[in-house]
């Protein structure tokens, strides 16, 4: 039978304000264990929230950013369980009138179609702390430093039919929120988490089939994996005439395998009412106007900025424009060189294979856009040949200094002085008179094969610094002659 | 409510109630219900639901770190606490 797949997301989204949603504790990332918690964020008895108004400011900012409604009265309820993870014995959050209602982002997939994904709502909540299992004599150990973290969770309608869809959906929201400058984007540090429901139905069949949820993926590389031992181990279920029971799992992508974590069965009954303690928030027009004028470009004006100003090619803007921090890096170090379409060359293609290889992020760079600029001006100039720039940028990423230093120390300049090329030049004629005599007698179409040679000396006698465009002219010129 | 309605809620409220209370418990909270009903009973079909009597709406405040490190006056209350952490009895999912 032939399958089809559906998938929604629920995607968590850390705010970048400095202070948490209800509190003035700091959500600054990797402090020591609970020295931003405050008797807010640990529920001490008597204390009451206060809402960040930045927040509101961001969420409202993703929500025009969508093409969403923006709910001008929205309210906070209150969603009960225990864990120890959120003292207050419930997370605060958003149900009914969440701040951000139904938009869409549209993504292009690789085939160069368009695919619209619908996105139901998004709504504001707090984060809970980190529990940590290990070595505690048989306790487990809090840190509240996250409690209170804003976030967005942002949830989609079961629009997408495929992993390559839902990270492609991953990676765009991710580009929009980091250009957006709302959330660091930082997945390794949890930044963004990803909550995919996925079912399977045989492929024409309108209803949908029973779907599971897998919890809190935190990189596009495990979604996909995820996604895709998902969606075999149902269509093994279902194909040996089993049936899905919907239930919450996790992947673990160390070993590439996920298990269950709990059925529906003993799911929680939340019991969500609106919370006392806060308030309905208004915003007005004037604050939603406001937030309008302040938005930041967005990655598809880039794009076409990229194309039409830059004159990139469509794929080079589409790629440097995904993220906030590549399009930063590269439209400095296009700017300081003069050259984008270079710039985009060496963005691309030698930054992103040696960041890839060191698993840095580009602001870990260690050639910082500045430097890459310097380069590409040396090799704009003719200083240096694209086979040398790329023994500079070797040295540059070691640490051996800017492009005019590593130039300088290793003697990589180029010969492109008329002057001592053509010295070369006479001398390998001179000493070569057998060849220059068989050259000069072959046929037209038979030269440009035997020119390789005088080339090859050439290099040789300039120890592989002439100029190569500049080395054939005056050739061309003295053999032809 | 019945005895297993209570039950449920004493779970999920982390409330421990001894099996002999249950029925006083649920005759309580029954008559609790009883005065909803009779609230309910109301028609308030034209009647916003409000959140404040005064209509009051929530105040923000700027985003700005006022809350000091007080970790250890914090710690110092908890019943158990290692390397800045407070222990609580094993949670797994």
């Amino acid at each position: 039978m032939e399958w089809e797949t559906v998938i929604g997301l629920e995607v968590h989204v850390q705010l970048a304000t400095r202070s948490k949603i209800f509190s003035g504790s700091s959500t600054a990332f990797g402090a020591e264990p609970n020295t931003q918690a405050c008797a807010i964020d640990l529920a001490m008895p008597g204390t009451l929230p206060t809402v960040n108004a930045e927040a509101f400011r961001m969420a409202t900012m993703f929500g025009l950013a969508i093409n969403a409604e923006i709910n001008r009265r929205s309210i906070f309820e209150r969603k009960n369980y225990f864990y120890p993870d959120l003292p207050k014995g419930y997370q605060t959050t958003q149900l009914a009138s969440p701040i951000v209602g139904a938009g869409y982002l549209d993504l292009t997939l690789s085939n160069g179609e368009t695919k619209r994904v619908r996105i139901h709502h998004a709504h504001l909540e707090e984060d809970a702390g980190k529990s940590l299992h290990e070595d505690f004599h048989g306790m487990s150990g809090i840190d509240l430093n996250r409690a209170g973290t804003p976030l967005i969770e942002v949830v989609t309608e079961p629009d997408m039919r495929s992993a390559e869809e839902a990270v492609a959906f991953a990676k765009k929201l991710h580009g929009l929120v980091t250009s957006l400058g709302i959330c660091d984007g930082d997945m390794s540090q949890g930044s963004m988490r990803f909550d995919v429901n996925i079912s399977v139905r045989p492929k024409g069949q309108e209803k949908l089939g029973t779907r599971t949820e897998t919890k809190n993926l935190n990189s596009f590389k495990f979604m996909e994996e995820a996604i895709e031992l998902e969606i075999e181990r149902q269509i093994d279920v279902l194909e040996s005439g089993g049936k899905i029971v919907q239930e919450t799992r996790l992947y673990n992508g160390d070993t590439k395998k996920a298990r269950s974590m709990r059925t529906k069965e003993d799911s929680n009954d939340y019991r969500y009412f609106p919370c006392p303690d806060l308030l309905p928030v208004v915003l007005d027009d004037a604050f939603i106007e406001d937030v309008r004028r302040q938005m930041p470009e967005l990655p598809e004006a880039k794009r076409a900025r990229y194309i039409a100003e830059l004159g990139l090619p469509e794929y080079d803007a589409s790629i440097l424009s995904s993220d906030a921090a590549t399009a930063a890096y590269f439209e400095e170090a296009a700017q300081l060189s003069g050259k984008p379409k270079l710039a985009a060359n060496w963005v691309m293609v030698e930054l992103a294979a040696q960041l890839n290889r060191q698993e840095l992020t580009i602001q870990q760079s260690p050639i910082s856009a500045a430097a890459l600029a310097g380069l590409i001006r040396r090799l704009d100039d003719g200083t240096i040949s694209s086979k040398m720039a790329k023994i500079v940028f070797e040295a540059m990423w070691n640490g051996e200094g800017d492009a005019d230093t590593v130039i300088e120390t290793k003697g990589l300049k180029q010969v492109s002085d008329t002057g001592a090329l053509e010295k070369i030049v006479d001398d390998i004629i001179a000493n070569n008179p057998q060849q220059v005599a068989n050259y000069r007698s072959a046929a037209e179409d038979k030269r440009p094969k035997m020119l390789g040679f005088f080339v090859g000396q050439a290099m040789k006698a300039s120890k592989g610094q002439a100029n190569p465009q500049e080395l054939n002219r005056i050739l061309l010129e003295k053999l032809g002659g | 409510m019945d005895r297993s309605e209570i039950e449920k809620l004493a779970h999920l409220a982390r409330l421990e109630i001894r099996p002999e209370e249950i029925d006083e418990v649920a005759t309580r909270i029954s008559n609790v219900l009883a005065l909803v009903d009779q609230l309910q009973a109301l028609d308030t079909g034209n009647v916003a639901p409000m959140a404040h009597p005064l209509d009051a709406v929530q105040r923000l405040r700027a985003d700005e770190v006022s809350e000091p490190n007080r970790r250890d006056e914090f710690l110092a209350i908890a019943p158990a606490t290692e390397n800045g952490l407070y222990l609580v009895p094993k949670v797994i999912d």
